[in-house]
């Protein structure tokens, strides 16, 4: 807990990487709910999928 | 027949009764069925619309939480183990409330939710994202501890050199927990608020090109 994070450090990009794979894991979570199947997603308000 | 009001009988049509024409504008631009609607369309369908209610329930999570410490103290969120457990609860719940909040953003930002007269709900979700920002900013401040101490000296500075110093000075830490529990949090709060009924209002955007249908 008290010693410095590692750091990333590539060209102009400083970056820790605790926040490196916050960055990640958002990614990676936005991926999933983009691909990820929706439970009931065919039955909509206009009788389903056109 | 089904019974009708008294007002519905009495009131003609260009009735100068404010609250009479108050009830009937709600009436005309938000429908109990728009507000609490029970079908979506199909295309709501997906988890992505998953992330705006996600930052929600963290929202409610930070209040209660915010609301438990800001009555207990910073004497109870150091040294008790509850407290300790409601100020991590406060802290992970900001944590969700920022990730899922960018995740929405995102989500708004590649299906170009601003479409077919919403801009003014993209723009008041912008300026939650900035109160949201100078509330933590805040609750960092707001501590007790010598991580809020390090922050404050630190970031006087940049305040300064950006010429808000005078009026909102890091170091003084009344007016930055004063911030923190009463006028940030009821600010986004409030703009979360409105925010909700302007996407109830005109219901969920169309897909750019929604599969078996021409582009909107």
């Amino acid at each position: 807990m008290d010693t410095p994070t590692t750091y990333f450090h590539w060209g102009f990009i400083l970056i820790s990487v605790p926040n490196l794979v916050v960055i990640g894991g958002m990614i990676v979570l936005f991926a999933i709910g983009l691909v990820a199947p929706f439970p009931h997603a065919e039955e909509g308000e206009d009788g389903g999928k056109k | 027949m089904a019974a009708r009001s008294s007002a519905e009988i009495e009131a003609p049509a260009d009735s100068k009764s404010w609250t009479l024409r108050l009830r009937r504008a709600i009436d005309r631009h938000l429908p109990m069925d728009h507000l609490l609607p029970d079908r979506q369309p199909y295309y709501v369908g997906s988890w992505v619309y998953v992330f705006g209610v996600v930052t929600i329930a963290a929202l409610v999570w930070v209040v209660i939480s915010g609301v438990a410490l800001s009555f207990m103290g910073p004497q109870w969120w150091h040294d008790s183990a509850l407290g300790r457990f409601v100020n991590s609860l406060h802290f992970w719940s900001v944590q969700l409330f920022f990730i899922f909040m960018v995740l929405h953003l995102w989500g708004q930002y590649f299906m170009a939710g601003w479409r077919d007269g919403r801009a003014a709900t993209w723009m008041i979700g912008v300026v939650i994202f900035a109160t949201s920002i100078l509330t933590a900013f805040t609750g960092y401040l707001s501590q007790q501890n010598f991580d809020a101490q390090y922050i404050a000296i630190n970031a006087k500075d940049a305040m300064n050199s950006a010429g808000v110093g005078a009026f909102f000075n890091v170091l003084n830490f009344g007016q930055m927990y004063g911030l923190h529990v009463m006028l940030l949090p009821i600010g986004v709060t409030f703009l979360v608020v409105v925010h909700i009924v302007m996407v109830r209002t005109r219901g969920v955007v169309k897909p750019i090109d929604p599969e078996g249908g021409a582009p909107s």
